[in-house]
């Protein structure tokens, strides 16, 4: 069955080749063969590097290192939607989600019915940002004659991961069109972007439509049911002791079971993904540690000065890494390889600036409640002038060293 | 109180900052920021200007254009406010001009490279802004000082900013009608975009 699948992919191959009267859909048919065959490509000549490793496995293990966030997402969106529902002493959430609720049933105890009822609030939006996003893609590589690159694969996970369950599907289209077009298409595709795609759109949609991506209603999925995350929760907690305004314990924030984006919740699913991409050395474990310091180097210093009238900055240090964003956008976001510099030493400032700028957006600005997806984005800004930097340094101390 | 005057600074640096949240200077941002190491002289050379321009502005409004400031002449009815814009431009051209010269004389390399963009920043408007922010917004001397310095060190922060992202898009290939300009413009509005992080703070 293979054999005649891969004999048939090989058979259309002339027609796509320069020449062929198909040329013009290459990318399409490159992506056809290389999803369901694996790359053709040997290096005709001299040097073989002999490793597995290629750019397409780079982005499957981010993918599979995704998968504990995926589940987690789907799982607490169910959750959170199914306790919801039986808090308000309702049988079924409204709508078309209703209809398939009723066969499964609402119970928040339940694996099965809180996994479905996340996948009705996940997927739909997962897979509007994988068709808008591919359609997008698709029109930039047959015009451009582009390849079709797996990056887009992780963007279209990401994005949803940081989207809260009630945001209309429109604009999930809006958003990933403006992240995939004017953060990525429009310098040359994957590897010539300066700012990481998922975030863009994040961020756009974040500033286009503040009432659908912020606020107290948007975060579970039952209409009539107000409820702050917990950064806001914290903010308006009492002053002294912010964490007494949470009615959940930290090991509850750490596992996730918590209100929230659908995927940002879980810093132990975020965790998870962390172990496997340091382990096969995917993500750059400078940038983690140093985005870690940076933090802990501005939350600790306020938590032992504290504050008599800002409740922010009394919030004890373990509470802030398991809270909001900050466990996803340090695994995930602030590694990806494209967006950080290049040089190890503009790692480590990457970084500790955006640990340190999370912490204070969070702390000090009270316009936005969440400060790690705008300090990545900054970071990004930041990152080429990091390298300009650490490239300068290094060849003024070796002229200085070899005259 | 020296706290207050830290505010002033910080917050034209970041939160307020002219190219980046009020999209003034653009000119001059986008044409000199192909490589860092002029951007910093750009952004240097601005820094100085608005460093000096704002608080002279600010002493001359003070002393001689805001209603009744000419009573130490006798004649408090006097009110010479709609003489601003022509007297602050003066100010900046002759700043400028002054600039010019001394980096004409003893910094020649930037001087060259910097070129017609020198002059032009007499007409620059973020540097104009800064000083109708100033008497927008009733700075005293000192604060006009911290705002002065803010408001150049913003446009400093930007413009080297872009620079770096330029030299990093050298190696990108957008489609043909963008190249140059077209796609400076748009990483120039991502960066904006997120700037808007800083606001509100």
């Amino acid at each position: 069955m293979i054999r005649a699948l891969d004999r048939y992919m090989r058979s259309l191959a002339p027609h796509f080749h320069k020449g062929g009267k198909l040329e013009r859909w290459y990318p399409l048919y490159e992506a056809a063969d290389s999803f369901l065959m694996g790359s053709r490509l040997t290096n005709p000549g001299a040097p073989h590097v002999r490793d597995a490793i290629d750019f397409k496995r780079i982005m499957v293990m981010v993918i599979v290192a995704l998968i504990p966030c995926v589940l987690m997402a789907l799982w607490n969106t169910g959750y959170q939607a199914n306790l919801a529902l039986t808090s308000l002493g309702l049988e079924l959430p409204a709508g078309w989600r209703g209809v398939v609720m009723s066969r499964v049933g609402v119970d928040p105890v339940s694996l099965n019915s809180n996994l479905v009822h996340g996948a009705l609030y996940f997927l739909p939006v997962y897979l509007v940002c994988l068709a808008v996003g591919s359609v997008w893609e698709a029109i930039f590589n047959i015009i451009r004659g582009h390849e079709f690159s797996e990056a887009f694969l992780v963007t279209s996970l990401l994005l949803p991961l940081t989207l809260p369950p009630t945001i209309p599907l429109w604009q999930v289209a809006v958003g990933t069109s403006f992240g995939v077009i004017f953060a990525k298409e429009v310098f040359g595709g994957v590897g010539r972007n300066f700012m990481n795609p998922a975030l863009t759109a994040r961020a756009f949609l974040f500033f286009a439509y503040p009432a659908q991506m912020s606020g107290e209603e948007v975060w579970v999925g039952v209409d009539g049911l107000s409820s702050a995350t917990p950064l806001v929760a914290l903010a308006a907690g009492p002053v002294e002791q912010p964490v007494a305004a949470l009615d959940f314990t930290w090991g509850a924030a750490f596992a996730g079971t918590i209100p929230g984006s659908m995927g940002e919740t879980s810093a132990l699913a975020c965790l998870l993904g962390a172990a496997l991409l340091l382990a096969t050395r995917i993500a750059s474990w400078r940038i983690m540690t140093a985005m870690l310091l940076g933090a802990m180097a501005i939350m600790i210093p306020f938590w032992l000065i504290g504050s008599p009238d800002n409740p922010m900055v009394n919030v004890p240090p373990h509470w802030h890494l398991v809270l909001g964003g900050f466990a996803l956008g340090l695994v995930f976001m602030a590694t990806d390889p494209v967006t950080a510099p290049h040089t190890e030493a503009g790692k480590w400032l990457y970084g500790l600036f955006i640990g340190a700028l999370t912490i204070i957006l969070r702390v000090l600005n009270p316009a936005f409640p969440e400060g790690v997806m705008l300090a990545i984005l900054l970071g990004n800004i930041f990152a080429p002038l990091f390298d300009y930097l650490v490239v300068q340094a290094n060849i003024r101390r070796r002229a200085l060293r070899h005259g | 109180m020296i706290s207050h005057y830290f505010e002033i600074f910080f917050t034209a640096l970041f939160v307020e900052n002219l190219v980046l949240t009020f999209f003034l200077g653009m000119c001059t941002f986008l044409a000199i920021s192909k490589q860092v190491k002029t951007a910093f002289g750009l952004g240097l050379a601005v820094v100085i200007i608005q460093a000096i321009t704002v608080p002279l502005n600010n002493l001359i409004y003070n002393l001689v254009l805001q209603p009744g400031a000419l009573s130490w002449l006798g004649m408090p009815e006097i009110d010479l406010t709609f003489l601003g814009l022509l007297v602050y431009i003066g100010v900046i051209a002759a700043t400028v001009q002054i600039l010019e010269m001394f980096l004409d004389r003893y910094v020649p390399g930037l001087y060259n490279t910097l070129g017609i963009f020198l002059p032009l920043l007499t007409v620059n408007c973020a540097i104009l802004g800064a000083s109708l922010f100033m008497v927008e917004r009733d700075y005293a001397l000192g604060e006009s000082v911290a705002y002065g310095l803010g408001a150049g060190g913003g446009f400093l922060i930007a413009v080297v900013l872009l620079a770096g992202i330029r030299e990093k898009l050298e190696y990108a290939d957008p489609p043909t009608g963008l190249r140059g300009l077209g796609v400076t413009f748009i990483a120039a509005g991502l960066m904006a975009m997120a700037f808007m992080g800083i606001a509100g703070m």
